[in-house]
């Protein structure tokens, strides 16, 4: 499905962003990127879709090359790819509707998409991915006129209508209150279970990764230190990953957090309306 | 740090000495550039019509006052005119100062080395030179008559338009042209989706200010023969009728007001 | 919500207007508006077709511009216009700090503040080149009167951005020395100054820089400087000369822009 050979990027300053990454992800599975600030999560997300140009290595996705594509090769790989983006980056003076469908810009003509006659079938799949994130209601506001976890919802929104055969998630929850965060990655982790969607999502938070993904691969300085289930990922690793920290009281709360799946459905339905 | 002991008393005084002497001697350089340039410039001033001037003023006035208000009747064409060289020549030059402002921006220029240049240095030049002397040459060119005044306007807005309008591209937000171009759209789609409707506001705003001060630009024009209630005020002139004078100019005035409030009103509006 | 989710439904992209009347209304009025004034532009194409040629000159002439043949009047010319810069913006700014400190409603009493603002009012909305105009008729040809325009110009412009970064200061800083017990004059000093003079200080490098630019402009109708000789070359058909007067001014003006722009990072 995914994969990623020896990925490496080195910034024009000189620093080595990511060293030599490689690892695959098989459909359907949800992977959580752990790793401090600056350990290249977020160059190594961006490195996939060729957001930032990588030094070297591979990417593979469905078995093309797309270190290798030109510009226009890279716009169809792109579309084949949906990002959710740390700060949503919704364009704020477009309507709910149009950040939708600007999902849909890499299959529609540049015509199509001046006067906003996008293909019925996209209409309607907007329509329905905003009625599944619980943003009907919503349709015709701005963008700007929308809460934080409002916004997100939209961006879910708007990397599903790109049909994609994989999420790119940059640290999804940084600006969001804790509960919107765990709505979020709940609603995140469901419709990839729903679509088998692969998705790698970065995380600081690594009780919300545990609580989430299937798989966990940590990061420091560049090159994966951890790759397994979330089960496996204990205090010694963690210390390896993040340095020497008190991690019993995260491994507590972790404990509870355990249970709280089974509590929260009331507040999931909450969430969607 | 300017403290000093002097006899077992602490002395603390804003600079030192170094600084006080450079302070000074910095006015004293704003001084005799004063004095020089008031000496070079007025070399051939006639100082006898300088003190001859409040009896001229005196004169002056008792010739303007009352407005020949009559006259207002003849000024209702040239007013309309002046209105229409103002708004078509805004028109004119946003659409001439759109595209040098994408040129001109760091984050949409297709080359930074030569077509960014190239770009700033339309703009600057358009700017330094006024409306007015843009007329002279146009009349000079094509002919006197509105085309001129409006081409005049034009392209004396290529360059406030230009500059802010870039500086506006260049204060966008990153993130929401990632996320569009990150869904594969073409360069386009992105300019369309992602940077348009993030510098719509600021273009709005800018353009109706430019308007404002080109109802006020174009106000004269005529001077030089390039249409509007400025030909009218140039054959007043000629013919020293003050009392025309005086209402030509009461017509500007209540028309700079009126285009101010209605900009002042559509920015607030937009914004 | 469930007939949303499963009934196709088309979408469009709502107006900026809500109401389709008024929507349409103003579309109209702007169609109608553009047709008449279309219309009043009457355009002689002979005489059009005559200047393109001429124009083609004026091209030649600013590529190939000729500094010398009339170099004693573009002497005579730029020094004006230099000179009168210079004294005007000088005393334009020196006038414009009380008048400024008057018009700032925080710390001006209302009488005050009205005239104040009342001489703003009129230096801003008249142009440089009526008050020129008047001036002319006044103090006679030459660049006093250009200096005396200019001065007057500057004035509201400095004034009345004064006035506002005044009334735009952090008005704690002042209320912390009037507590101290300290004068007025003491809290323009020590509340006030320190807070905009920066700010002043570039904006009169800005003023410079607009002085000299409308220099160029006002001796069209007699009050000296670069205006004048320009006009005269214009009129003599010397396009080559023109064309150096204009290079000369697009370049001090380039100059002038890259100076104050270090000016005013030195001094903030």
């Amino acid at each position: 499905m995914l994969r990623v050979e020896s990925l490496t990027k080195t910034y024009a300053t000189g620093d080595k962003a990511l060293n030599g990454v490689s690892f695959d992800v098989p459909p359907g599975e949800v992977v959580g990127l752990i790793g401090p600030s600056g350990s290249g999560k977020s160059t190594l997300i961006r490195g996939i879709n060729r957001l930032v140009e990588p030094s070297s290595g591979r990417v593979l996705l469905n078995d093309s090359d797309i270190t290798r594509l030109g510009r226009s090769e890279l716009q169809r790989a792109r579309r084949r790819m949906g990002m959710i983006f740390q700060e949503y980056a919704l364009v704020e003076r477009l309507t709910v509707m149009e950040n939708v469908l600007s999902g849909r810009l890499g299959y529609v003509s540049f015509w199509r998409s001046l006067f906003r006659r996008f293909p019925q079938r996209d209409v309607d799949k907007a329509f329905a991915l905003l009625a599944r994130v619980g943003l009907t209601e919503q349709t015709d506001k701005r963008a700007s006129a929308l809460s934080g976890g409002q916004r997100q919802r939209v961006g879910i929104a708007r990397a599903l209508e790109q049909d994609p055969e994989l999420l790119l998630v940059d640290e999804p929850t940084a600006s969001l209150d804790p509960k919107t965060a765990r709505q979020i990655m709940r609603l995140i982790c469901e419709v990839c279970r729903e679509q088998a969607l692969p998705a790698i999502i970065s995380l600081h938070d690594v009780l919300l990764a545990k609580m989430f993904v299937d798989r966990i691969i940590g990061l420091r300085a560049g090159e994966i230190v951890f790759d397994g289930p979330p089960a496996k990922l204990d205090t010694s690793i963690l210390t390896e990953i993040y340095g020497e920290e008190d991690w019993t009281e995260i491994h507590d709360d972790g404990h509870e957090e355990a249970h709280a799946p089974e509590l929260s459905h009331e507040e999931r339905m909450a969430g969607l309306t | 740090m300017p403290v000093t002991t002097i006899n077992g008393h602490v002395l603390w005084q804003r600079r030192t000495a170094a600084e006080q002497w450079a302070a000074w001697a910095g006015w004293l350089a704003l001084a005799v550039l004063f004095v020089f340039c008031w000496q070079v410039m007025n070399k051939n001033t006639m100082w006898v019509f300088v003190e001859d001037a409040p009896r001229q003023a005196a004169d002056l006035f008792a010739r303007a006052w009352p407005p020949r208000w009559s006259y207002l009747d003849r000024l209702w064409g040239p007013l309309w005119d002046t209105i229409n060289i103002a708004t078509l020549g805004t028109m004119l030059g946003i659409v001439l100062a759109t595209p040098v402002a994408f040129l001109a921006a760091r984050n949409t220029t297709p080359s930074a080395a030569f077509i960014r240049p190239a770009a700033l240095l339309v703009i600057v030049a358009s700017r330094s030179i006024n409306s007015l002397i843009w007329a002279l040459l146009l009349v000079a060119i094509i002919g006197p008559g509105l085309l001129a005044g409006i081409i005049a306007i034009a392209l004396r807005s290529i360059g406030f338009i230009g500059k802010l309008l870039y500086e506006a591209i260049e204060e966008i937000d990153e993130t929401q042209v990632e996320a569009v171009s990150a869904t594969g759209a073409s360069n386009w789609q992105v300019m369309d989706y992602a940077v348009v409707p993030q510098i719509l506001p600021a273009f709005a705003g800018i353009s109706v200010f430019r308007w404002d001060i080109n109802i006020r630009e174009s106000t004269i024009l005529g001077l030089v023969g390039a249409g509007g209630i400025g030909v009218q005020l140039q054959s007043s002139l000629a013919r020293l009728a003050w009392a025309e004078v005086t209402v030509i100019f009461i017509v500007i005035l209540v028309t700079v007001f009126v285009s101010e409030w209605v900009s002042a009103k559509v920015r607030a509006a937009i914004i | 919500m469930s007939d949303a989710a499963t009934q196709p439904r088309s979408w469009r992209r709502p107006p900026l207007i809500g109401n389709a009347w008024l929507r349409w209304a103003i579309i109209a009025g702007a169609l109608v508006y553009l047709v008449a004034a279309l219309s009043t532009i009457e355009v002689n194409w002979e005489r059009v077709s005559q200047g393109l040629t001429q124009g083609w000159r004026f091209i030649e002439g600013f590529l190939a511009p000729d500094f010398t043949s009339r170099s004693r009047d573009i002497w005579r010319g730029m020094e004006e216009s230099l000179t009168m810069t210079v004294t005007s913006t000088i005393v334009g700014c020196l006038i414009s700090i009380p008048i400024g400190l008057g018009a700032a409603r925080n710390i001006a009493p209302l009488p005050v503040y009205a005239v104040c603002r009342a001489i703003i009012a009129v230096s801003r909305s008249l142009q440089e080149i009526i008050i020129a105009i008047l001036f002319v008729a006044m103090f006679g040809f030459g660049p006093f009167a250009g200096f005396l325009t200019l001065s007057f110009a500057t004035i509201g412009f400095m004034a009345k951005l004064l006035a506002e970064d005044i009334e735009d200061i952090d008005e704690t800083q002042a209320e912390a020395i009037r507590a101290t017990g300290a004068s007025w004059w003491q809290v323009v000093n020590y509340g006030i100054q320190p807070q905009v003079v920066p700010r002043l200080i570039g904006l009169s490098f800005y003023r410079l820089d607009i002085n000299f630019r409308e220099s160029a402009v006002i001796g069209i109708v007699g009050a000296g400087g670069i205006g004048a000789t320009l006009n005269t070359a214009m009129q003599r058909y010397e396009y080559s000369t023109a064309g150096a007067l204009l290079i000369m001014i697009i370049a001090i003006v380039l100059v002038a822009e890259y100076l104050s722009s270090l000016l005013r990072k030195w001094v903030q």
